[in-house]
C-alpha cells in the first residue's frame, strides 16, 4: 500500500483531524488539531475537505520518504523543510515521486505545524475521529521512527502546486479573548482584577492536555474545592497554585477546580501556537462578540481557497539544465546579449 | 423550582445549567431529566450534552444557535425537569479486593480502625448512583459510598493505575476505566471493561444507572479476565 515512511520522527507527530466529538458524556475528550486554522491551510492546499486528518508536528517536524507513485503534500508553519536536501519554502504544496525526501526541521516560530496529504491517510476512525488521544489509546498513537504512514489513492489533477500567504490566515492578534465564567463567582474581585490586567507566561508545563501559565496570583473566593463538573477546551482553571491553568484539546472530560474564563473559539489557534517562555494577556469579551469574531475568521478560511496562488517553478526545475531548456529565462538571457 | 437554576456561558459555545452545588441524587436526576429531554428534542444548534454531578453542559454550534435564545428555552425546561424519574439499571460488578488487586485495601482498614473484612462488607453492600462519567473515556464516578468508608485522597497520587480498578476518595466510589493517573485509595479490582473499543457501543455504563459490587476470588478473577480479554462483558445486569 501507498504510504508515507518516518525516516525521523519529531518529539511529538500525531494524527489529527476536527476532534472525536459527541462523547464528551463517556468521558471522551476531542482532541483533534490543536490548531483549526493551519489544519484547514494545510487541507485546502492540496485539495482536500477541510477537516481531514493531518500529520499535526510539535516545534520539530519529521523526515519522510515516499513510497507510492506520487503524492501531493503540502506543509503549514514557519519550519525549515528541505527536499532531497534542497531547501523548499513552507505554506505550499509539494509534489512528490517515489522515493523523495521530504525532511520538516523546527519551527522557527509557533509551536505547532501540520503536513496534510492529497486525499488523507488510510487509518480507520474510531468513534468518527481518525485524532490521536495518546492517553486514552484513541487513535494511532504518535509517530514513530520507520513507521509506515498509509495514503488514500489520490487522483492528484495536473495542475501546479499552490502556495498561501501566511499573512492571509485570520489568527487575532493581541490579547486572548475569552469569556467569563462559569465560575467566575468563585474568585475575588481582586482575582478577576489580576487575572484581566497581568501578562502572564507559558510555563514548560504546557501541552496538548493544557498550559500551566505563570504570574500574578488569582484570588479565590471560599476555596478552591467545587464539585467535578464539565470542562470546554480553553477552560481555564485556577487550582490552589492560584496560577491558571489553560485547558486543550487532550483535557480531561471533567474536572475540580474553579474555571474563572474560557477562551473564546477565535482565540483557540492563537493560544495553539504559544511556547514555553511566551507572553500572554486575557481580555474579557461578550458571547455576542466570541460569536461575530468567529463568524468573521470562519468567513476568512472560507475565502482562503480563492487566494491561493500556484507555485511557479518547482524546485527539481531549478537546475541550469532545466533552466536552460526552458523559455523561463528566455526574455533575461537572449540570443542577442 | 427555578430558584436555584443558574444559566453560565462556557465561552462561546457551551452552556453550563447548573442545579445546586451539592452531590445529592436528587440534583443527579434533574440533571438527567433535561438530559434525557434535550436528546428527545434536542433545540436548535445544540450538538451535544455532558451531564456531571449538579450540572448539564450543552454544547452548540455557536454559528447556528442563537445562545440567548437557546439560554432561555435551556432555563425553561430545566425549572420544569424532575427527580423523580425511574432508576436506572442495576449492573453487579464482580470485584477481586485486597492484596495485589487493592493495594490499599489493608490501609484503609487501618486508618478506619476496622478489619479488611469490614472495609469489603461496608463497600460490597451499597447500591451506587452512577454520577457522572468523565475524566478519561469511560472512568465510572459513583456516589452512595457508606459515610463509615469517607476518606480523604491520597497525599502522593500514584501515576498509572490500572484498567478495572475499584477506588474511594472523599465521599465518591469509582470504576476504572483504562489505566490512568490516580490519587484515591484502590480497593480491588474488576475483570469488567466498562471501556472495550472491541464493542459496539464501546460503554458499558451510562449516567443515571445503579452499580453494585460482588466480591470474588481471585480464581474467579482470572477465570473472568481471561472471558473480558475476549471482549465478554462480565458484568450481570438488571433492568
Amino acid at each position: 500500500m501507498s504510504a508515507l515512511i518516518v525516516l525521523a520522527a519529531g518529539p511529538l507527530s500525531t494524527l489529527q483531524d476536527s476532534g472525536r466529538w459527541g462523547y464528551l458524556r463517556n468521558g471522551v475528550p476531542p482532541a483533534g488539531a490543536m490548531d483549526m486554522i493551519a489544519l484547514v491551510a494545510a487541507n485546502l492546499l492540496v485539495g482536500n475537505a477541510p477537516t481531514e486528518a493531518a500529520i499535526e508536528f510539535t516545534l520539530v517536524g519529521d523526515g519522510y520518504e515516499l513510497d507510492a507513485d506520487s503524492a501531493r503534500v503540502a506543509v503549514v508553519g514557519e519550519a525549515a523543510i528541505s527536499l532531497n536536501g534542497a531547501a523548499i519554502a513552507p505554506w505550499r504544496s509539494i509534489t512528490l515521486k517515489r522515493g523523495d525526501r521530504l525532511q520538516i526541521g523546527a519551527l522557527k516560530r509557533g509551536a505547532r505545524g501540520y503536513l496534510a496529504v492529497a486525499g488523507g491517510f488510510a487509518i480507520t476512525p474510531q468513534l468518527g475521529s481518525r485524532s490521536t488521544h495518546t492517553r486514552s489509546g484513541l487513535g494511532g498513537g504518535a509517530l514513530t521512527t520507520s513507521m509506515r504512514m498509509p495514503l488514500n489513492r489520490a487522483r492528484i489533477d495536473a495542475g501546479r502546486d499552490v502556495a498561501l500567504d501566511p499573512a492571509q490566515l485570520p489568527y487575532l492578534s493581541g490579547p486572548i479573548r475569552i469569556v467569563l465564567g462559569p465560575q467566575d463567582d468563585r474568585f475575588t474581585a481582586d482575582g478577576i482584577a489580576a487575572f484581566l490586567s497581568s501578562e502572564y507566561t507559558v510555563t514548560t508545563d504546557a501541552d496538548r492536555m493544557g498550559y500551566r501559565l505563570d504570574g500574578p496570583e488569582i484570588a479565590h473566593r471560599d476555596g478552591f474545592d467545587t464539585i467535578s463538573d464539565s470542562i470546554m477546551t480553553g477552560s481555564i482553571q485556577v487550582p490552589g497554585t492560584r496560577k491558571p491553568i489553560v485547558l486543550m484539546v487532550d483535557r480531561q472530560t471533567t474536572g475540580g477546580y474553579p474555571k474563572i474564563a474560557t477562551t473564546t473559539t477565535a482565540s483557540l489557534p492563537s493560544l495553539a501556537q504559544l511556547r514555553p517562555g511566551d507572553r500572554l494577556r486575557f481580555t474579557a469579551v461578550s458571547v455576542a462578540v466570541a460569536r461575530e469574531l468567529l463568524a468573521a475568521q470562519v468567513a476568512q478560511l472560507r475565502a482562503l481557497a480563492a487566494q491561493l496562488t500556484p507555485v511557479l517553478r518547482d524546485p527539481r526545475e531549478l537546475s541550469s539544465d532545466f533552466l536552460l531548456s526552458t523559455n523561463l529565462i528566455a526574455g533575461v538571457v537572449g540570443p542577442h546579449d | 423550582m427555578t430558584a436555584s437554576i443558574r444559566i453560565r456561558p462556557a465561552g462561546d459555545s457551551g452552556l453550563v445549567v447548573e442545579f445546586e452545588e451539592r452531590i445529592d441524587p436528587a440534583v443527579s436526576a434533574r440533571v438527567l431529566d433535561l438530559d434525557r429531554a434535550l436528546a428527545e428534542a434536542p433545540p436548535l444548534g445544540v450538538l451535544e450534552t455532558l451531564p456531571t454531578y449538579r450540572s448539564l453542559l450543552v454544547r452548540f454550534d455557536p454559528l447556528v444557535a442563537d445562545p440567548a435564545a437557546l439560554e432561555a428555552e435551556l432555563m425553561r425546561r430545566a425549572a420544569a425537569s424532575r427527580a423523580d424519574a425511574k432508576q436506572g439499571r442495576l449492573w453487579r460488578i464482580p470485584v477481586a479486593y485486597g492484596g495485589h488487586y487493592g493495594e490499599d485495601l489493608d490501609h484503609v482498614a487501618r486508618e478506619k480502625g476496622l478489619t479488611s473484612a469490614e472495609i469489603v462488607k461496608l463497600h460490597a453492600g451499597k447500591f451506587y448512583h452512577v454520577y457522572m462519567i468523565g475524566f478519561v473515556p469511560g472512568f465510572t464516578y459513583l456516589g452512595g459510598l457508606d459515610e463509615r468508608l469517607h476518606i480523604s485522597r491520597r497525599i502522593d497520587p500514584r501515576l498509572k493505575v490500572p484498567a478495572g480498578t475499584i477506588s474511594i476518595g472523599g465521599q465518591q466510589a469509582a470504576v476504572q476505566s483504562i489505566e490512568a493517573p490516580s490519587g484515591w485509595h484502590l480497593l480491588g479490582r474488576t475483570p469488567v471493561r466498562v471501556f472495550d473499543m472491541r464493542r459496539d457501543p464501546p460503554f458499558l455504563i451510562q449516567p443515571g444507572e445503579r452499580v453494585a459490587f460482588t466480591p470474588i476470588d481471585a480464581g474467579s478473577f482470572e477465570r473472568l479476565s481471561g472471558h473480558a480479554q475476549r471482549g465478554e462483558i462480565v458484568a450481570e445486569v438488571e433492568p
